[in-house]
């Protein structure tokens, strides 16, 4: 066995799937001097990896998790060790058979093969299961299993041959060192490594280690029970691992899986049972090992009776016993996506709470990551810098990962909200949108009303223009108020809370060229300037769009959405240059919208300052005095209407937000929700979203966001940029209107985000990057009387009048190509903004 | 045709033992918290004796345990792999002594016999795998009046006879006893079963009947209980692979165990 | 007075354990100002015996004999332990911890309403008599509080050494014949089957100058034709983990450990076995282990004397072959 080294480049923390692939990709990509470490014997140091059923369900709602699933079976397959079985996720109900349609479509989007099929289908092929029992399934011919333990040392063998790597088992690590803002060293039992990076890849211990370094790691063990059912005589006739395909029982959240005479039989029905990090026995603790928990059979109860209702035959057959049951441990998150890249301290990386089927597709996008600063798969959703400081907290996951873990399998809405843990952050205007009836959805754990109840009488006087959804699930987490506060702000004005807005201000010298560096646009601008601009990262690929003002020759303030907010500030704190300090000014400035012709009249009214489109050109920001407050009123919109965000200080903001509403209701004027603000306003006018259109494997070409010039300053990403302007588009970003919302049973169905879009006849459209279109954003166009679908096209389709159709639920719906760059649909001359 | 026999066996609930035992706070006990919970080897072999036992002659096997409502796993358990009833004896189980114990199954087993079902043949494990009392079955049958045979690894019903066939000291030994009678396993004659799935569904459904303990546990002298201290690794690795060989020969001729009679001629 | 139970062997020697008992009675004695020794034994009472139980410092040696003990019955012998013990008045019951010696004292301590501690490792004071002993299979370890009288206890195999007194007794050997009441010779053994020859039992495991021990890492039942072969060359017996037998790969009797056999050998040489404490119970008594691991940071290599890293399968086949290389094999 190796010793503890005494110094490396790179220190891989934990030996399971995760921490073998990124040893694998790190040393394929030239790394050199690597040393793994685990507390565990190889090949099965404890882990999670050690006891997970491997097997491989494609299909998630997720790209990004599809991606990384896609990318891992290729490398599985490559390794030989997946075998392709097939699965099914059978419905019980027909609430579930509908999301099995929604399924469906998101195969089709992400180019996965698969079918919805009858339950004599899947008898065919399991003839042990009661087809009785279910009204249908999604059979999904690519389902695999994999020897992930096998995997795991295939790649470590392959870095340990290049001689890149020295793995030394069986070693603790008892401390990181941290100086200067940058890990040094990893101190274990067995010696001290020097380090320049550190990768925190140990699964569910990650929140102990990084703890060790002050970085919050935030995922949690949770049970995950399985039983394993044999020799069922059914399964043993027959040869190898897997015969049958895997059947995930989505109502009861169990699945069956074979695995030679075994049924094993796992479950996500069961109560969330969490465990602290640091109560994870040690290895000499546990009877198996450290995260095969002994089996709490209370819990299993409900999904014993239900399997075996399932397969009655099988599970029951004679000498067929429970040979194997334990409470498996996994790691979850509070938003169920992992936890990679490189986290406050330089040179300390994290890959945790990653799955099976994400492992190898993982390991190469975190060492892609290490090695150029960016992966080809976009993780942004999975980028440890998201995590607002509430998020950090154990209980955050703790509440949200109770909540989450019996959605497992569950159904869920793609707007719907978390119960637990919120109101940890209120704007000051919070106690009066409760009084307006605000709907609160959540976002970077702002409470933000989405639509207020206080706008129902609206709802009378615009009628069917507020496009009523007949559909419970196209109108779930949604309201026609949303519409109706849309047509208000177009007829008068709304006044929207924008607290959320994440703020941080760059200052002294090295501040112009922190964000000239940073930004594509020209930020060297006169003071007082409004700068809308993409961040690209070094591949050309957006890691935001955000706006920035000018405020002084040397201090420039950044905006950017709440969601998204921790990682902008993390990037340009990893940008600073020269003596330029970055400091978060979210949590002492509330950001209020007001919008819609009459927010001149309204603003003017509560300021003497020269608000007129002369005085306060658009793209200017500047400091008026508005209600007795200081305020920073900036001339912008995201919703195509004249008027201002004005920034004010939380002592101040809900005395103005009064004052905008009591004055603005002599003009018409109502509080508008983020239902306006985020949907219905911006996609009638184009405008993109970071995480919706924009993301890292979309280019400013493609997004249609170019300006005829690049400025002459260096930024990152700026010499893709440059070669992208040259090439001719591979995809194009287009805004589609749907021309006939009539199912087949009559009833008007509305889009929501994600379907595929095809040809008319339901064909497969591919573009040049081999990927499939589907809808980036769906939502209301009041103004316009329509449904409008954002989508990637290929570039012969991205012509306007193209018809195309939109797959909902497995029905084709007729869409039409209505712009095929950023020209707005509605007011294509903004000259509403003037 | 073989009489129906009715069985008692009796399980207790411990940690499992893993390398690295924890003691609760108290010293009281072993905390198996995070080992998780079973009965002892020689009790699962006593439950598949008992299993069978009754099984031959549509009898019944009625499991017992004293614990606390945690131990009603390891009756579930139990009721999974085929017994027929359950009897709970309610209490903390670190406070009952062997004497203790014993004299709370032997009320039980009274108790049945007033209620019209007299176990014929009372089985426990020879040792419980956490206190190693060694005791508690012959107490019983003190306590019962009945005979009693120790450490047997098999188990038969002979008509209105048990015969019991355990290890002694000079081979194989055979206990012809008349029931009713009590006998303490020792685990290696059967294979202990796992519960199929629908054994586990029936065991949920079988009511468990639930007893007060007869008397106050006076307990079994226990002070506190202590783990020893680690010894510190002393080991000489003699090398790595089959290069070793060489040395572990010397060793073994070091040792002598490889005597200069058995050398080749 | 202090009763202990000595066993004996078919030979009519007496068993090393029970030579330690005495000598832990011994200690007793010492610390409760000269208490004498006493011991029975069932059957035949040999000079050489006698002599040995002498060297020891036995007073007396109570020779329990007749029809009604031929035969081995718990409660039976049990009864004339305890007419022995209210004849001489001893204030102590003891025996080794070995199946019978659990046994005998478990029947003693509920004829005479006693408690019993089995496993007893050392004891900590006379008035009151507190002792510590092995509980969870010898992983952790028990005081206890033993006041009432007669003191019942067993004593466990290897917490004492077996040696000779500084001054010897007189070792005179009385003679009892006595009644038993018929309902203690109910449950009594009606026949013994002998070990067939050539079988490695348990009882050839136990008494082994040498045990090689196989555990999982053998891999299949198939695959111990190494194991057996360096047994066959070390003339000595074939001992296996739990996990061995509970797969079926090898008979039970042949299992080492809390719940199989505990072996006391020179040498153990356990091969592919990772130690656990389960198996550790065991095998603990070994003078020397020589361990041959996978794994340099399994507990059996940790603890061993000496031990080998490798794959068994690599290592056992050369050492067989080094073995005969130096004119070992016959």
């Amino acid at each position: 066995m190796a010793d503890v080294p005494g110094s490396a480049r790179c220190v891989v923390i934990g030996a399971g799937i995760v921490g073998n692939s990124l040893v694998h990709h790190l040393a394929r990509l030239g790394w050199r001097d690597i040393v793994q470490l685990d507390q565990g014997p190889l090949p099965n140091p404890g882990g999670s990896t050690g006891h997970a059923s491997n097997f491989i369900f494609l299909t998630d709602h997720s790209r990004e998790i599809t991606d990384l699933t896609m990318d891992s079976v290729a490398q599985y397959q490559e390794m030989g060790v997946f075998t392709r079985c097939g699965g099914f996720e059978v419905a019980r109900t027909e609430e579930r058979m509908e999301e099995l349609r929604r399924r469906m479509s998101s195969a089709k989007a992400w180019g996965i093969e698969g079918e919805l099929v009858t339950p004599e289908f899947v008898q065919e092929k399991v003839p042990f299961l009661d087809k009785d029992q279910i009204i249908g399934a999604f059979w999904q011919p690519g389902v695999g299993v994999v020897d992930s333990l096998r995997a795991g040392t295939l790649m470590r063998e392959r870095a340990l041959e290049s001689g890149a790597l020295t793995t030394v088992p069986n070693v603790e690590v008892v401390g990181l060192d941290v100086e200067d803002g940058r890990i040094r060293r990893v101190r274990t039992d067995k010696g001290d490594i020097e380090a320049e990076y550190v990768v925190i890849a140990c699964g569910v211990w990650s929140p102990k280690i990084g703890d060790m370094a002050g970085v919050s790691i935030p995922l949690t063990p949770a049970v995950h029970q399985m039983i394993s059912v044999g020799p069922c005589p059914q399964l043993a006739e027959h040869e190898g691992e897997i015969t049958f395909p895997i059947v995930r029982d989505m109502d009861t959240f169990c699945y069956e899986r074979q695995h030679g005479a075994d049924m094993e039989v796992g479950s996500y029905a069961h109560r969330a049972i969490l465990m602290e990090p640091e109560d994870i026995p040690t290895i000499e603790q546990s009877k198996l090992s450290p995260t095969e928990l002994p089996f709490t059979e209370d819990d299993f109860d409900t999904q014993l009776e239900q399997a075996y209702e399932l397969m009655p035959e099988l599970l029951g057959a004679d000498g067929a016993e429970i040979r194997y049951a334990i409470n498996g441990l996994l790691s979850l998150t509070c938003d169920g996506s992992p936890i990679l890249g490189e986290s406050h301290v330089k040179g300390l990386w994290t890959a945790a709470a990653v799955w099976i089927k994400e492992g190898p597709g993982v390991g190469r996008a975190v060492a892609e990551w290490m090695t150029h600063g960016f992966s080809e798969i976009d993780v942004a959703n999975s980028d440890i810098a998201r995590f607002h400081e509430h998020q950090k907290r154990r209980e955050h996951t703790r509440l949200r990962t109770t909540e989450s873990f019996i959605k497992t399998y569950g159904i869920i809405h793609p707007a719907e909200q978390y119960e637990s843990d919120r109101n940890q952050r209120l704007s000051p205007m919070y106690d009066s949108q409760q009084k307006l009836g605000a709907f609160f959805y959540e976002t970077a754990g702002w409470e933000r009303p989405h639509w207020y109840e206080s706008n129902a009488g609206l709802l009378e006087q615009y009628g069917d223009a507020v496009m009523p959804r007949e559909h419970e699930w196209d109108s779930r987490w949604w309201s026609p108020i949303i519409n109706a506060e849309h047509l208000r702000m177009r007829e008068a004005a709304g006044v929207i809370d924008l607290t959320a807005f994440q703020l941080f201000d760059i200052e002294g010298a090295g501040a112009l060229d922190s964000v000239q560096r940073t930004c594509v646009a020209q930020c060297d601008v006169a003071v007082g300037k409004v700068i809308y601009t993409p961040v690209l990262d070094a591949n050309g690929g957006f890691r935001s769009d955000l706006t920035v003002m000018r405020l002084g020759d040397d201090h420039f303030r950044v905006v950017t959405g709440g969601a998204h907010g921790p990682a902008d500030r993390q990037w340009f704190a990893d940008h600073l240059v020269g003596d330029a300090v970055l400091t978060d000014r979210t949590d002492e400035i509330s950001t209020i919208g007001l919008w819609g012709p009459r927010a001149r009249d309204i603003l003017a009214s509560l300021t003497d300052a020269d608000v007129s489109h002369e005085g306060f050109p658009m793209l200017s920001c500047r400091e008026i005095t508005v209600n007795d407050a200081t305020v920073l009123a900036s001339r912008i919109s995201y919703v195509g209407e004249l008027g201002w965000e004005l920034y004010v200080s939380f002592d101040d903001a809900a005395a103005l937000w009064e004052a905008l509403l009591e004055t603005g209701d002599r003009y018409g004027t109502v509080p508008v929700g983020i239902g306006v603000y985020g949907t219905t306003g911006r996609i009638e006018k184009g405008y993109r979203a970071y995480g919706y259109e924009l993301d890292a494997e979309r280019t400013i070409i493609e997004a249609g966001m170019q300006r005829p010039k690049v400025k002459a300053a260096d930024f990152v990403g700026r010499e893709r940029y440059l070669a992208q302007r040259e090439e001719a588009p591979k995809t194009v970003l287009c805004t589609l209107t749907v021309d006939d919302h009539t199912s087949s049973s009559g009833q008007k169905r509305y889009m929501l985000g994600g379907e595929p879009i095809l040809t008319r006849d339901g064909g497969t459209l591919t573009d040049g990057h081999g990927h499939h279109p589907y809808v980036t954003t769906a939502g209301s166009a009041p103004s316009l009387g329509k449904h409008v679908l954002l989508a990637y096209l290929p570039p012969e389709q991205a012509v306007i009048g193209t018809e195309l159709a939109v797959s909902y639920m497995e029905e084709l719906y007729p869409v039409t190509v209505g712009s095929v760059d950023a020209t707005p649909l509605f007011d294509p001359n903004n000259e509403r903004m003037r | 045709m073989v009489p129906p026999v009715s069985v008692l066996v009796c399980v207790k609930r411990v940690p499992d033992i893993t390398e690295e035992i924890v003691l609760s706070e108290d010293g009281q006990s072993v905390d198996g918290r995070r080992s998780g919970f079973t009965m002892s080897a020689h009790e699962e072999c006593a439950v598949e004796l008992a299993v069978q036992a009754a099984g031959t002659g549509g009898g019944e096997a009625t499991v017992l345990t004293i614990g606390d409502a945690e131990a009603v796993e390891q009756l579930r358990n139990a009721l999974a792999v085929g017994c027929t009833a359950a009897t709970h004896v309610v209490g903390e189980p670190f406070s009952f002594g062997p004497a203790d114990v014993a004299r709370e199954i032997a009320a039980v087993v009274r108790a049945h016999g007033e209620e019209g079902r007299a176990h014929d043949l009372v089985l426990l494990g020879n040792d419980a795998a956490d206190t190693g009392d060694f005791q508690v079955g012959i107490r019983l049958a003190y306590e019962l009046g009945r005979p009693v045979v120790n450490g047997a690894s098999m188990v038969e019903i002979d008509g209105d006879h048990v015969v019991a066939v355990g290890e002694g000291p000079a081979g194989q030994e055979t206990y012809r006893v008349p029931l009713p009678a009590v006998v303490t396993i020792r685990e290696g004659g059967v294979e202990p079963r796992y519960p199929s799935v629908p054994g586990r569904l029936k065991a949920k459904k079988i009511p468990i009947e639930e007893r007060q303990p007869v008397g106050e546990p006076k307990g079994g002298g226990r002070v506190r209980m202590t783990l020893p201290p680690p010894t510190p690794s002393a080991v000489q690795i003699l090398g790595e692979g089959p290069e070793a060989a060489p040395a572990v020969v010397d060793v073994l001729e070091k040792l002598g165990v490889l005597s200069p009679g058995k050398a080749a001629q | 007075m202090i009763l202990t139970l000595v066993e004996t062997d078919p030979e009519g020697a007496a068993i090393e354990v029970s030579l330690e008992a005495v000598s832990f009675a011994r200690d007793i004695s010492a610390a409760g100002n000269g208490v004498p020794v006493d011991v029975v034994v069932f059957g035949d009472v040999s000079g050489d015996l006698r002599g040995e139980l002498a060297a020891y410092g036995v007073r007396k040696v109570h020779r329990v004999t007749g029809d009604d003990v031929a035969a081995y019955s718990g409660a039976g012998w049990a009864s004339s332990i305890q007419q022995v013990r209210d004849a001489a008045g001893s204030v102590v019951v003891m025996a080794a911890g070995t199946d019978r010696g659990n046994e005998l004292m478990a029947h003693v301590a509920a004829r005479s309403g006693a408690s019993m501690a089995a496993n007893v490792l050392s004891f900590s004071g006379i008035a009151p008599f507190v002792v510590t002993r092995q509980v969870v299979g010898g992983a952790a370890m028990e005081e206890m509080n033993l006041h009432q009288r007669p003191a019942v206890f067993t004593v466990a195999g290897h917490a004492v050494e077996a040696k000779p007194a500084d001054v010897a007794g007189d070792a005179e050997v009385v003679d009892h014949a006595p009644s038993i009441a018929p309902e203690d010779l109910v449950a009594r053994v009606v026949s013994i089957a002998e070990p067939a020859s050539g079988d490695d039992e348990s009882g050839a495991l136990t008494s082994a100058r040498v045990v090689v021990g196989a555990g999982r890492g053998v891999g299949g039942p198939d695959k111990f034709g190494d194991v057996l072969e360096l047994t066959e060359l070390l003339g000595g017996a074939l001992g296996v983990s739990r996990v061995v037998t509970s797969a079926g790969w090898r008979p039970h009797h042949e299992q080492v450990g809390q719940t199989g056999s505990r072996i006391s050998p020179d040498l153990y040489v356990p091969c592919g076995i990772s130690g656990a404490i389960q198996h550790w119970a065991g095998c603990s008594s070994a003078k020397t282990i020589l361990a041959i691991n996978s794994d340099a940071e399994a507990p059996m290599v940790t603890r061993a004397t000496y031990a080998v890293i490798g794959d068994l399968h690599e290592i056992v086949p050369a050492i067989n072959e080094e073995i005969r290389r130096r004119g070992y094999a016959g």
